[in-house]
């Protein structure tokens, strides 16, 4: 299983596609470390600098439909190969989704709320959090406070994120 | 006893398992395949040591995005595919002559049937949904899962019924009904459910065009866009079926056995009257920002790309060609012109629509996804405005820094001679 901690980068922004996340000239690439220096290179968001602000980023916390467009699993493995193995949403497009907890990562579907505490923890300053598959909580470290947030998956997809992903898992049950 | 959804009585008859509750592994009917996704699932899958195919004869593959290849890297991608084709011994191959975008193609062939599950490696699967077929876009990986062992994971569906009343103002096209669905619910309105797209419209409908409305829903965000299954499915089917059935009634009867039942149960519902629909045209970078062409005229364009997975079947090409006969492209405007498949250019020149698309001024390249995402064939410059009949207007969809605004082919045609965004009804009477 791999390690779900590190540095928050937050896009403030909702219907974040995959064209955004890779655009699509990169598809020609059958490596998925070809895809590293392209990740988000084509997002339009204000403040956001692609060079500067992924730098030791571990995890994207974001708004709704995440991910949309596309069925390129190149937009997780472009997350992957940055060492992004999870986004939090506040909820995701179908296929993405799907995409991510079949390669092990994961995608954490939070409240309203619950995303706007973290977004206003990453303005005050640099925020970690790690996530604990086993008890579906997040332990979010930020500049002037520590704080815990629970959330839900499902079995199926814990156990995919325990397995290393979908392929293997298929192989041997069905 | 409720009643049940189609989508809901597919999922029944090709359950193999459910794991933890949470989802259901169906057994699939088909698994399709193009040049740009399955590579690195062959890839994986060899690296893996687990080369093998669940059932060559219910895999088909095309090379479709880039063709001819442009370069070595897209050359390589149809050589791995290619020799996987070969050693796998998967006959429905399709390969330059005789290939074909992918969603027009395999439906073209007859390898679409009601009741079916359908995953390919690309999001617009869900057109084949068209034909009464559970189809839909997956991943890389469940397209590995898919060719290694015939499964597919997939949420139990809600249904988002959504039925088309009305009567079809003239100009106004099965486009312009699906940018008008996308635009009342949005980008991420049916996110996780199937579209059932129903009414007395969608009745009316050729098999062209229900796979216009059906390519679109995953740009609502849903998985899969039913039509059901009737007297146009088995009539468009019935050259490939006449074999297993020994009448049109009897494969209708075998058909609507998946069709909704009367008290089925939707999560949403929605009735939409299309009576005073205008032709319709997207203006930002998402497929719900849809306004009436009439508040977007005066727009300057300068490509139009009628083609693609929603709007490149030959009455896609009817439609244009009767907007462009006689007339000719604006001198500042790019036309381009993608018939989908061979057989669709082959019955566009015997119809002459290619004579028309010529002597407008239009280029009519080889059937291919290219321009559509922005990766040959037609690729914008920084700054351009594309008119085209593609499904995405995302922010650099067709070349960096480029803007698409998506529209119906009788628009697009109008637009090319106008060199800005215009109405067909300008010029068919």
């Amino acid at each position: 299983m791999k390690e779900f901690k590190g540095k928050i980068l937050c896009l403030d922004r909702s219907d974040i596609n995959t064209d955004e996340i890779i655009p699509a000239k990169y598809l020609t690439e059958i490596e998925k470390k070809a895809m590293q220096p392209h990740l988000l290179e084509d997002l339009v968001l204000d403040g956001f600098n692609v060079k500067k602000d992924l730098q030791d980023v571990a995890v994207i916390v974001t708004r709704e439909n995440f991910g949309c467009g596309s069925s390129r699993e190149h937009a997780p493995w472009a997350l992957e190969v940055n060492g992004i193995y999870v986004v939090i949403a506040q909820s995701f497009a179908r296929i993405f989704r799907q995409n991510m907890f079949n390669c092990g990562m994961l995608a954490i579907p939070l409240k309203k709320e619950e995303i706007d505490i973290l977004f206003d923890c990453c303005k005050a300053g640099e925020t970690f959090l790690s996530v604990d598959v086993e008890t579906s909580l997040i332990q979010v470290t930020a500049q002037d406070k520590n704080l815990t947030l629970g959330f839900a998956i499902s079995q199926f997809d814990k156990t995919l994120v325990q397995k290393g992903g979908w392929l293997e898992y298929a192989d041997e049950n069905y | 006893m409720m009643g049940k959804t189609i989508a809901e009585k597919i999922f029944e008859t090709h359950l193999v398992d459910e794991p933890f509750g949470d989802v259901c592994v169906l057994k699939l009917d088909r698994v399709f395949c193009h040049e740009i996704t399955t590579p690195t699932a062959i890839q994986d899958l060899v690296s893996r040591g687990k080369d093998r195919v669940f059932d060559p004869d219910k895999i088909k593959a095309v090379i479709d995005h880039v063709t001819p290849a442009k370069d070595s890297k897209t050359a390589l991608q149809g050589k791995i595919l290619r020799q996987w084709a070969i050693r796998h011994g998967i006959k429905d191959f399709f390969d330059i002559g005789n290939n074909g975008v992918c969603h027009a193609i395999f439906p073209e062939k007859g390898f679409v049937r009601p009741g079916f599950t359908i995953i390919m490696g690309d999001s617009h699967t869900c057109t084949h949904g068209a034909f009464g077929a559970f189809a839909a876009g997956v991943g890389t990986t469940d397209l590995e899962v898919g060719i290694l062992k015939g499964v597919a994971t997939f949420k139990r569906p809600e249904t988002f019924r959504i039925e088309i009343v009305g009567s079809l103002k003239q100009g106004v096209y099965a486009k312009d009904i699906i940018l008008e669905v996308i635009r009342q619910i949005s980008v991420n309105g049916a996110t996780n459910m199937v579209i059932e797209f129903a009414g007395s419209v969608v009745d009316a409908m050729t098999m062209d065009q229900r796979m216009t409305i059906a390519n679109m829903a995953v740009e609502a965000g849903a998985t899969s866009g039913i039509c059901l299954p009737d007297e146009t499915t088995v009539e468009y089917l019935w050259p490939f079926i006449k074999q297993e059935y020994e009448s049109r009634e009897a494969a209708l009867t075998a058909f609507t056995q998946f069709s909704s039942d009367k008290d089925a149960v939707y999560a949403r519902s929605k009735t939409i009257d299309v009576s005073e629909l205008e032709p319709l045209t997207t203006f930002g970078f998402k497929p719900d920002n849809v306004r009436p062409v009439s508040q977007m005229e005066n727009t300057p364009v300068d490509q139009v790309y009628i083609g693609s997975c929603t709007n490149g079947r030959i009455e896609d090409l009817r439609v244009a060609a009767q907007v462009l006969k006689g007339k000719k492209v604006k001198d500042t405007v790019r036309a381009i012109v993608s018939p989908a498949t061979p057989k669709i250019f082959s019955m566009a020149l015997d119809e002459g629509l290619i004579k028309i698309f010529m002597e407008a001024g239009f280029c009519v390249t080889n059937p291919t996804c290219g321009a559509c995402l922005g990766m040959s064939n037609g690729v914008l410059a920084q700054g351009e405005v594309a008119a085209a009949t593609t499904n995405r207007n995302f922010n650099g969809r067709m070349g960096k820094g480029g803007m698409v605004h998506l529209m119906s082919p009788a628009t697009a045609a109008a637009t090319a001679i106008q060199g800005k965004i215009a109405n067909s009804s300008l010029f068919v009477n």
